[in-house]
């Protein structure tokens, strides 16, 4: 530090004798020189230039890093003089307080998968100094500074889907769980915020934070979450003068949301018409009540859109074996020992998701361009012309979740795959054999019935302990006690709502932008450290309509959930009185369709309709609020629909 | 150092180097357009710009290396200061084999637990669901007014002011840390995490420490939170009962809470007569003022305390100025008097317990009695003949002379039903309204002429220079002794904070512990003056003049300093308040404990930290800063995990608890 103090006086001495006396040029320079001497060892000539020289350079640094200071403070500093929040849109809370709307109902959020916060409890020396810090969600510092010890504490046990020993990492709780993802990156905190304008506060409203990386039985079983959410709503349903409580599940919150609901009223011991008595309705925002195919390639080879699309800009960055990253080796080993992930996996089968040759989404039009615009005007003729421009195409083979396609290396090169020498990055497919990956790839094509086997074959441990938690079917007959046990509770399509008629169901979710819904599939090129054989082949592009892109299709969606998936239940499933609805709960779908933001100004946009970006949605806050306030969903307006989900849901023949 | 040396040599080289003046000359010569290119270059703002750069990198510099520090090298130098540090209790017992079992329930006092902001005027703009109390008071600097008026409550209900809504932090950060770095409960739960608590086996009841006790349920449901949370805790951990830790004032809000869960509905939270048996296995009071604290009188009666006290003997005028018109102080009451959780410590009990004009319970207390051992006591008593006896019954008492005077030499006039004039209709004051403006120079003499002030006359004292506060808390809170618990006013929520008026609930294998630190001066009463008169300036302060003048005393014996009389405590509580329930008023079967349940004093002998680098210490027995000793920590911990307060070695006392409470002639 002496030595730093010392460098200090010395910078300031010089430049300022330089510019304090500018009548006295000739004494200056001498002092100068005199300077220059004691500083570079006085003597000789060239030494004396070099040192002028090594001087200037670091003055010249100094002198941009001090412009840069400054000019980041004066702008820091005009940042703070701006009011704080920009004239203009008056926030959706303010508007409805002015209208009467005041604080009924109790609301619980629900967070969905990824968005919680994480905290240690106890870890491994390595992670000294971390006790109760984050780690997930917050400024993600660890992964920087820790990589490994980070990805390690983050890990479940493989084998039973909890706590590895010796470490406990657990959900944060309070508003604070969620609110914010990163700092700036809002989750709730929108919502959170237009609520607390209209007289919410902590006592009516609640973050039912639960540990998202465990199977939902699994978060009752080692945290006792759900008992924790029924005593929370009980209170709240009775310290606000017997007011039902409004949920807001989003994303897997809704999943897990279904799961509470059937766990309350059995072996959480609320009895039957608990659902009833507390529940006024549940708000799923982005629910993925069917699954969503991302959770297919995040399991087969730890990627979606956005890792494919890096691939393709910039090839060979991601499966370099420079400095042995193997970055995506060891996102797949730690999400693998996550249950929850197999939640998300498609449900229903071929019935829903379409096979080989037919999806319910087959008629969908992908030229993004022109169905912004069909929206947009609305009139009757483009409608037409755009069915027309669909009818002369041939329909996209939606229905084969995951296909191998016609490019690849062929089996044949990859069986001189050695492991020997990356041992450290151990994947599930190292205990893969040859002939498996060879068959898997031979199959060629895989629905999402066949999908299931095909990720046993390739994720034996992680399938067999998460099935035990997840059921991915069909019932055919609901009244089986088989559908008492714990797995089928979060799968719709296995499960009975409870018996609760005046139970209001909304689905909210943004449309318009394209989601991915099949992958096309290669065989990765052999190389020395890669263990994960598969990746998603991002050369296939075009053919189809313009949804195949990046050797991702696309349909209409939020960005991560397909309209099917996030709005079959409440258009068809659950409309009206069917065996998965026997009590006939109203439900109602909301659609919202995405504008983008306009400008850099407007942050992630008012009007967006994207997965997480939706939470800043107005016209999704002011319904949330309204709902909250006392509305029903008919005084809401009903249904609200932009998207084909209604056509879609026709084409699904199920039993109701 | 370095700059003297370049100086020095500087001067030598002046003179022989005339010689080489041609030299420099030529080489100007040389290349002047460089230089005069790079003279313009260097302008004043260059120079900033360039003094600027030279610090940052410094600064980063300095930081990138701290950064590059292992995170145990603060530790290695401690430890290579003072040797291996003592284990953490946590890591101790954990070795011993002890576990989680009980689920612990922390209740923290009054003015540690975090408040934020939840609705607003214009001025709060951005501070939404940001700390207004706690963490880094930034908004106290940059708007301090805007401050003020979100902090303080009504005025006439002690509820929010229209269009502000400031709430309690929830959940374990409420009250973890008080300031970053300034630990409150960290050290605690980070122990306890280490034997395998975490967030579903603990939780912190934060309630809004602002409101009176019974208002937190009316306006937050605090209560009926807690309630259920402990039931949930209790239910979920397999029927194992709650450990409760109330701190400072908590342990008062937890008295009230066994009383409220177990009355009947509307008031009450209808737990039943049993519930408190049901849930709860015992209550571990640290630094518990259940008979009050006599720092509570001088901060309602002039908003100031010893530490307040010095500062205006150290530097006399900065805190009276009218200069700027700060007038903190005056700002500081206004607000603390909305604040009707404060009412709940003025001392209980009157002149029973606290002593009257001629006697009060620790009237022999010598701060350097216990120090010398019993061996000396001979020495004891004859430096007791020597001193003077001290009044510390005295609460308030104006000036010195009075304050050792004789009972029968004090003339008392008295102040109750003295006239109050209204003559100060100066509008300069108006923007800091305190209830001292109404009182006028009538009021203000007949305060100052009664004297001496006992703890019985304070609650009068204070109804009469502030009644509409004393209007609104004495509906809240009371300060007597029962004569008769049978009497169906004690069902009403006001004396249930009160120990003295209270019955503890029937829970016989319920345990309460009083544990609290020992062997600091702790105020416990003030020698006042009339403050030299001004318009805007609270009329009474606390005469730091006022000293004990005898020579033959050393400095650490002294009891009156600076105007104010202390005892043995832990810097805020006095030994009096916080131990004698468990020592005496519960002990046994009482009238104030007809179960019967079992009581236990444990103290913990403040030593202050050995050097600058341990902090605040691992034995201390300050107020808050106890909540880091490692002996209270241990003793909590092996009680979380199923130990009886007689397998923690019963009592542990150093002060004269025992004897003083001997003193205090209360039928139980």
């Amino acid at each position: 530090m002496a030595a730093i103090l010392r460098f200090r006086k010395l910078c300031f001495l010089e430049p300022s004798s330089q510019s304090s006396c500018n009548e006295h040029k000739k004494q200056r320079a001498k002092r100068d020189e005199r300077k220059m001497r004691e500083n570079c060892d006085a003597g000789e000539d060239g030494l004396r230039r070099k040192g002028v020289k090594e001087w200037r350079c670091i003055d010249s640094c100094c002198w941009v890093i001090g412009l840069m200071c400054t000019a980041w403070w004066l702008l820091l500093f005009l940042h703070h003089c701006m009011p704080a929040s920009l004239p203009g849109a008056e926030p959706p809370g303010v508007r409805l307080r002015r209208q009467g709307v005041v604080a009924l109902h109790p609301v619980v959020l629900v967070p969905g998968i990824v968005t919680g916060g994480l905290e240690l409890w106890e870890g491994r020396p390595c992670s000294d100094g971390l006790f109760r810090q984050r780690l997930w969600a917050g400024s993600f510092a660890e992964i920087f500074k820790r990589p490994m010890c980070w990805l390690e504490h983050l890990s479940l046990d493989n084998e039973t889907g909890l706590d590895p020993a010796g470490i406990r990492v657990r959900a944060s709780s309070g508003l604070v769980a969620a609110d914010y993802f990163a700092p700036g990156y809002f989750v709730w905190a929108n919502l959170i915020e237009n609520l607390a304008r209209i007289g919410y506060e902590e006592k009516n409203m609640h973050m039912a934070a639960y540990d998202w990386r465990l199977s939902f039985q699994n978060t009752e079983v080692r945290d006792q979450t759900l008992s924790r959410l029924k005593s929370k709503i009980e209170l709240m349903y009775v310290s606000n003068g017997y007011k039902k409580v409004v949920v807001v599940p989003h994303s897997m919150g809704a999943n897990y949301f279904l799961h509470f609901m059937k766990w309350v009223e059995s072996a959480g011991g609320g009895g039957r018409g608990w659902c009833a008595k507390h529940i006024k309705s549940i708000m799923n925002i982005g629910p993925v009540f069917l699954g969503v195919p991302k959770a297919v390639s995040s399991i087969l080879s730890a990627e979606s859109k956005d890792v494919a699309f890096l691939r393709a800009m910039a090839p060979g960055l991601l499966d370099s074996e420079i400095f042995r990253l193997q970055a995506l080796e060891h996102v797949m080993r730690v999400s693998r020992t996550w249950d929850s992930l197999v939640s998300l996996l498609p449900k229903g089968g071929e019935a829903v998701w379409g096979n080989l040759d037919w999806s319910p989404e087959e008629d969908h039009v992908c030229d993004w361009g022109t169905r912004k615009y069909q929206q947009q005007s609305k009139t009757k003729g483009n409608e037409t012309d755009g069915r027309h421009s669909f009818q002369v195409q041939e329909p996209t083979k939606f229905g084969r979740i995951v296909s191998f396609g016609k490019t690849g290396s062929s089996p044949d090169a990859i069986s001189s795959k050695s492991n020997a020498s990356c041992g450290k990055v151990k994947t599930e497919y190292d205990e893969v054999s040859q002939e498996t990956i060879q068959k898997i790839f031979e199959e060629r094509v895989y629905t999402a019935d066949t999908l299931l086997d095909l990720l046993r074959s390739v994720a034996p441990k992680m399938m067999k302990r998460a099935e035990a938690h997840f059921s991915h079917g069909i019932a055919e007959n609901l009244s089986d006690p088989k559908y008492n046990h714990y797995k089928y509770w979060s799968n719709p399509l296995e499960t009975e709502l409870p018996e609760a008629p005046d139970m209001e169901i909304y689905s909210l979710y943004g449309v318009g932008i394209p989601t991915e819904r099949s992958y096309v599939y290669k065989l990765s090129p052999p190389g020395k450290c890669r263990s994960i054989p598969l990746q998603i082949d991002s050369s296939a592009d075009g053919s189809h309509n313009g949804c195949l892109k990046g050797g991702v299709y696309f349909v209409d969606g939020d960005e991560s959930v397909p309209v099917l998936s996030a709005g079959f239940m409440c258009a068809k499933g659950w409309k009206g009185k069917t065996r998965f609805n026997p009590s006939g709960s109203a439900t109602y779908i909301r659609e919202y369709k995405h504008i983008a933001p306009a400008n850099l100004l407007h942050g992630r946009g008012l009007e967006s309709g994207a997965h997480v970006d939706i939470m800043g949605n107005v016209a999704l806050i002011k319904d949330v609020l309204r709902v909250a306030a006392g509305a029903s969903g008919v005084e809401l307006g009903g249904d609200r629909i932009y998207s084909d989900i209604m056509k879609i849901s026709e084409k699904i023949k199920i039993h109701l | 150092m370095s700059l003297l040396r370049r100086r020095r040599r500087g001067g030598q080289d002046h003179e022989p180097g005339k010689p080489a003046d041609p030299e420099e000359e030529e080489e100007e010569k040389k290349k002047p357009e460089q230089r005069r290119a790079e003279k313009k270059k260097w302008s004043c703002l260059d120079n900033c710009c360039w003094f600027i750069g030279c610090v940052c990198v410094a600064w980063w510099m300095l930081l990138f290396l701290y950064n590059l520090m292992p995170s145990s090298f603060p530790q290695y130098v401690t430890e290579a200061i003072t040797g291996p540090p003592p284990d953490p209790p946590g890591l101790k017992l954990r070795k011993e084999g002890l576990a989680a079992k009980h689920p612990v329930v922390f209740v923290p006092g009054i003015v540690t637990a975090g408040l934020e902001l939840w609705e607003g005027h214009q001025c709060a703009q951005g501070l939404f669901r940001k700390r207004l109390w706690g963490g880094t008071f930034g908004s106290v600097y940059k708007r301090p007014l805007c401050w003020e008026e979100h902090m303080s409550l009504d005025n006439e209900t002690g509820l929010d002011p229209p269009g502000v809504r400031v709430r309690p932090v929830t959940g374990l950060v409420a009250a973890d840390y008080f300031a970053p770095g300034y630990f409150v409960w960290a050290v605690l739960i980070e122990n306890l995490a280490q034997i395998g608590y975490e967030e579903k086996t603990m939780y912190m009841a934060s309630y809004d420490w602002r409101l009176s006790f019974q208002n937190t349920e009316v306006r937050d449901q605090s209560l009926s939170r807690i309630k259920s949370n402990i039931e949930l805790m209790v239910s979920t951990n397999g029927g194992n009962k709650a450990v409760i830790i109330p701190h400072s004032m908590g342990v008062l809000y937890f008295l009230h809470f066994m009383k409220w869960v177990e009355a009947p509905a509307p008031m009450g939270g209808g737990g039943g007569t049993d519930w408190c048996a049901k849930h709860i296995k015992a209550v571990m009071n640290i630094g518990g003022p259940l008979l009050g604290v006599p720092k509570a009188v001088s901060g309602l009666f002039s908003a100031e305390a010893k530490d307040i006290a010095v500062a205006r003997a150290i530097a006399p005028g900065v805190l009276d100025q009218d200069l700027f018109r700060i007038q903190t102080l005056q700002h500081l009451m206004k607000m603390t008097r909305t604040w009707d959780s404060t009412m709940s410590m003025i001392p209980k009990g009157g002149d029973t317990i606290w002593g009257d004009l001629d006697s009060s319970p620790e009237d022999d207390y010598l701060p350097s009695k216990r120090r010398l051992n019993a061996t000396e006591e001979a020495i004891d008593v004859s430096s007791e003949t020597k001193r003077k006896r001290k009044h510390y019954g005295r609460i308030i008492s104006f000036g010195k002379d009075i304050a050792e005077a004789d009972s029968s030499q004090i003339n008392r006039v008295n102040f109750r039903g003295a006239v109050k004039g209204r003559n100060m209709a100066n509008d300069t004051c108006i923007d800091v309204w305190t209830e001292y403006q109404e009182m006028g120079f009538g009021g203000i003499k007949a305060v100052a002429e009664y004297k001496a002030y006992t703890a019985g006359d304070l609650v009068d004292l204070l109804s009469f220079v502030a009644p509409k506060m004393m209007a609104r808390g004495s509906a809240h809170f009371s300060y007597g002794i029962a004569d008769d618990l049978d009497d169906p006013k004690y069902l009403h929520y006001k004396y249930w904070s009160n120990p003295l008026e209270t019955r503890l609930p029937n829970a016989p294998d319920m345990e309460i512990f009083a544990m609290y630190g020992v062997g600091i001066p702790t105020e416990r009463a003030y020698i006042y003056m009339e403050a030299p008169w001004a318009e805007c300036h609270i009329p009474f302060r606390i005469d730091t003049s006022a000293s004990e003048e005898e020579e033959e005393e050393e400095e650490e014996d002294m009891c009156l300093k600076d105007g104010v009389l202390s005892v043995d405590g832990d810097e805020t509580v006095p030994v009096l308040s916080a131990g004698f329930m468990s020592a005496k008023g519960w002990r046994g079967t009482t009238r104030f404990n007809p179960s019967g349940m079992k009581n236990f004093v444990r103290e913990y002998e403040h030593a202050p930290p050995a050097n600058f680098l341990e902090g605040r210490g691992t034995q201390s027995g300050a107020h808050v800063d106890i909540m880091g000793n490692f002996a209270l920590i241990e003793d909590i911990m092996r009680v979380a995990a199923g130990a009886t307060g007689d397998q923690l070695g019963g009592d542990r006392v150093y002060s004269d608890i025992f004897e003083w409470s001997q003193k205090i002639k209360l039928k139980l």
